[in-house]
């Protein structure tokens, strides 16, 4: 294991250079002749949507991919990084979007996993003090003999990095490393960020986030649709020149309508409780919908939102409280009864929950409705009238796919989420449910998907959405509501949630602070 | 040049045809090898196995006889196998569709032209009802199947070694165990000079077309291909668990009850030692409905494929001193290429020069944004 860089380097020679490097699937190129140069205790920010080819990139410098074209050098010299541990001997350190951590394992022994040179007996004898000296001089706190899965998304991530640093970590690319946090876990992060970049490491930050971009890093490096379109160095960074750069030309953003809801609330959700594994996923949740509304629920994952929806839709039954639609409790309710109420749900794991995968177009686009009397010949199902209603669906939807006869498995996220909206969609439902209707599509796709909701609110439909994308809240809801612990915080309206003050009450509230 | 394996974007239609049938033939070529290895020709004692059984009516009607159970217990594993209900009970269940058989032979009074649908019925219901407690346990309780109904299986043989000892051991019957012969009007038709029993073949056959157009056009079909593709999206979609896994147990249970109540209705006459009932047709049906991969109409093609195997295995024991247990060799080694070949389903060998190439493949489809992202 090699010692990590601990001052400042020549600047002469790149940490990593990263020269013509191009990657390509059946069908598509993920990265282009890519080109970039991270010098120690620098912070190279590489900007793009999602789709743009940066997960791509960090897999191959982390060895996870293979380059076909191009080629990696490391401290000048060209270099083949052939899988994860290589890389992490060649002090190439990744903390990924998800964690990579065994949760029901203490801090210390996650640390040591993996570790070179840990001793057979009592593997965690040496490690205490190291960790405790990384840990004061980078800011990273961690309770050391706490249980990981008992930790707090940001802390699971000081983890990571600390893991990072201790395998020697010169070079630490952190992949969205925010999209867990609080606005106020992000802030400490990047305390943590500008500590390393003392320290001489190199970090090699992804997002899609301008704020924190241009916050953090020395050089920015924009990549769209594979290829580098675009790169700036601190100080000429004009926000809405990257955000151009970043998303390219062509893509209108939806615009809510300024009609006000009216009208009693469609959903009522009185005193919600719902247990889980461990204690309570949802500990009284209060809210209310009305027609033609789009209520946004924020929140850090995990704080009961999913829960939330599986009870609307009656993938579960609450412990206590009540459901109502419309006055109807649908409380007891099974899902098929709740989607002849009216209620449509956009589930969150779209390809595991929304479409199944080795089923055909065709069959994905009536899976809920198969069971209706208007597909129905006695206990057969009319196929005939499934593929009409499937021919129509592809047209109005735009849903692009070679055949209905293709398996949904190899249809892109976007076409996947057509599906699932035009299966949900039909028939008018008066409430919809849709949980992190965007997470992972393109931007098209994803707009694309917005105005669908929004199709709906100008109907009159009631729609509650889930998301952890704030910018996608405030640009859909006209209320949005935080959830935290299993309890709903707070609301603001639109207009409160735009400004800043409205920003940081809503950051306060997501990481549990009632008093805001 | 090594060989890289790259991700299929969809398996080719006729491909795990192919597979099964590529897995049946290398299999094959071992079975030679160990008759080489018995100190035979291989060619001679290939040469004999295939007229023993391919040539000749009564050779012929012995890889029939053999088809029967395997193909009625074989769809309706393929039932099974779309949900996702491992059942390895279709031994058991044989036997517990014997049983019921049996029951209504032995001690139900004539019932004129009624007397062999009736046999069948119980056959069938006799063996749902047993197949329906572990499918009970899973979908209640959480119960593994593959551990209920492997156990169920020593349930029934002990049962039915119990019954001809004891309570239904036969009255004429002296020094062995078995229970009296059962009416003359029990008897199915056979055809002439074999040991195939008419209807059980042509229900066997009706079945396997039957459940491919069950899993094809009706609900209860669709319900249970979305329970074993995507339970999540199958609850959601409002397929209930408990009555959807209740109704593929019984109608999978019921297929190899009646393959029982053939057995004992068309060959055996009487309730007899269990190894004799049958001898490992539901362990062989697993292969059967493997082979076909899902597909129903497909156990046409495999139990025969399988049939003949064993009625080989018959064969080898008779006429070449060797051991029968050899088939269990050769379903074995077929059993263990088709796992292997498991990945040539998803994936796409493909070789690569020195020099590295870019993959130049092209799909009907292009992964999206998202799906380079999940590749990646």
């Amino acid at each position: 294991m090699r010692s990590p860089v601990d001052k400042p380097g020549a600047r002469s020679v790149p940490l990593l250079s990263v020269r013509g490097l191009t990657k390509r699937f059946p069908g598509v190129t993920a990265n282009e002749a890519v080109s970039l140069d991270l010098n120690p205790g620098e912070v190279h920010a590489l900007l793009g949507e999602n789709g743009a080819g940066k997960t791509t990139l960090i897999s191959m410098l982390y060895g996870l991919l293979q380059p076909d074209e191009g080629a990696i050098y490391l401290d000048g010299n060209p270099t083949t990084v052939r899988d994860p541990k290589h890389a992490m001997d060649l002090g190439i350190g990744l903390v990924a979007q998800h964690f990579h951590l065994a949760k029901r394992h203490s801090v210390a022994e996650n640390l040591a996993l993996g570790l070179g040179g840990t001793p057979f007996w009592r593997p965690l004898r040496h490690l205490r003090g190291r960790a405790a000296e990384y840990a004061a001089r980078y800011g990273l706190e961690v309770r050391m003999d706490a249980l990981v899965g008992d930790l707090a998304p940001g802390e699971q991530q000081r983890v990571e990095i600390l893991k990072a640093l201790l395998q020697g970590a010169r070079l630490l690319i952190l992949d969205e490393p925010t999209s867990v946090l609080t606005p106020q876990e992000s802030d400490a992060l990047f305390q943590v960020i500008d500590r390393m970049r003392e320290g001489g490491r190199g970090i090699l930050l992804i997002s899609h986030k301008l704020d924190e971009v241009r916050r953090a890093a020395d050089r920015i490096t924009v990549l769209r649709g594979g290829k580098v379109v675009g790169r700036r160095v601190r100080g000429e960074v004009d926000a809405a020149e990257l955000a151009r750069l970043m998303v390219g030309a062509g893509t209108a953003t939806p615009q809510r309508l300024g009609i006000a809801p009216v009208g009693e609330p469609l959903l009522r959700v009185e005193d919600v409780w719902l247990r889980a594994a461990r204690g309570s996923a949802l500990r009284g949740v209060n809210l209310e919908v009305r027609p033609g509304e789009v209520l946004g629920v924020a929140g850090v994952a995990g704080n009961g939102q999913s829960e939330l929806a599986q009870v609307v839709t009656g993938l579960a039954r609450p412990d206590r409280g009540q459901v109502l639609l419309g006055g109807v409790n649908l409380g007891r309710m099974s899902p098929r009864e709740a989607r002849r109420l009216g209620v449509a749900y956009i589930p969150e794991d779209r390809r595991t929950e929304g479409v199944v995968g080795a089923m055909t177009v065709t069959e994905n686009l009536v899976l809920r409705q198969v069971r209706d009397p208007e597909f129905a010949r006695g206990p057969l199902i009319d196929w005939r009238r499934a593929e009409a209603f499937a021919v129509e669906a592809v047209k109005r939807f735009d849903i692009r796919t070679p055949s209905l006869s293709t398996l949904a498995r190899s249809l892109s996220g976007g076409n996947v989420q057509k599906i699932v909206l035009a299966r949900e969609l039909a028939g008018e439902p008066r409430l919809v449910v849709a949980a992190h209707p965007t997470y992972g599509l393109d931007v098209g796709s994803a707009a694309h998907t917005h105005e669908r909701l929004l199709a709906q609110r100008e109907r009159g439909a009631a729609v509650l959405l889930i998301s952890e994308d704030l910018e996608e809240l405030r640009l859909l809801s006209d209320r949005i509501a935080v959830m935290f612990n299993g309890r709903i915080v707070g609301v603001l309206d639109a207009q409160e949630a735009g400004g800043p003050t409205g920003r940081a009450r809503l950051g306060l509230w997501m990481a549990g602070s009632v008093e805001a | 040049m090594r060989i890289r394996w790259v991700k299929r974007s969809s398996t080719p239609p006729l491909l795990p045809l192919l597979v099964s049938g590529g897995s049946f033939l290398l299999a094959l070529g071992a079975a030679l090898v160990a008759f080489a290895a018995y100190g035979l020709n291989p060619f001679e004692a290939g040469a004999t196995v295939i007229e023993r059984t391919l040539i000749g009516t009564r050779n012929l009607g012995e890889v029939v006889r053999r088809t029967i159970p395997l193909l009625l217990a074989g769809a309706g594993l393929v039932l099974a196998l779309r949900a996702r209900f491992w059942n390895i009970g279709a031994e058991g269940q044989i036997l517990a569709g014997a049983v019921a058989a049996s029951g209504v032979a032995l001690f139900v009074p004539s019932l004129g032209a009624f007397t062999i649908p009736v046999i069948y019925l119980a056959g069938f219901v006799g063996a749902a009802l047993y197949g329906l407690i572990p499918a009970f346990l899973k979908a209640r309780l959480g119960v593994n199947e593959i551990i209920t109904t492997l156990m169920f299986n020593y349930v029934a043989l002990y049962v039915v070694r119990w019954l001809i000892n004891g309570p239904w051991r036969g009255k004429s019957v002296t020094g062995f165990s078995y229970s009296d012969r059962f009416a003359r009007e029990t008897y199915l038709p056979m055809v002439d000079g074999t040991r195939v029993h008419i209807p059980t073949l042509v229900i066997g056959i009706v079945l396997a077309v039957g459940v491919s157009l069950l899993l094809r056009y009706t609900r209860l079909g669709f319900s249970i291909r979305l329970m074993g593709e995507a339970p999540a999206a199958a609850r959601y979609a409002g397929v209930r668990l408990l009555p959807t896994t209740l109704a593929l147990a019984a109608l999978a249970a019921g297929a190899a009850g009646l393959a029982g109540a053939g057995e004992v209705a068309g060959i055996h006459h009487r309730l007899i030692e269990p190894s004799s009932i049958s001898m490992g047709y539901g362990y062989t049906a697993i292969l059967v409905a493997l082979l076909a991969r899902g597909r129903a109409w497909a156990t046409l093609i495999t139990a025969p494929l399988l049939g003949w195997v064993l009625a080989a295995g018959d064969v080898m024991k008779v006429s070449l001193q060797l051991p029968f247990q050899l088939t269990d060799v050769f379903t074995g080694f077929t059993l263990l290429l088709l796992v292997a070949a498991e990945p040539l389903l998803t994936h796409r060998p493909v070789l690569v020069r020195p020099q590295p190439q870019p993959a130049a493949a092209h799909s009907a489809v292009a992964p999206s944004a998202e799906e380079r992202r999940e590749g990646a």
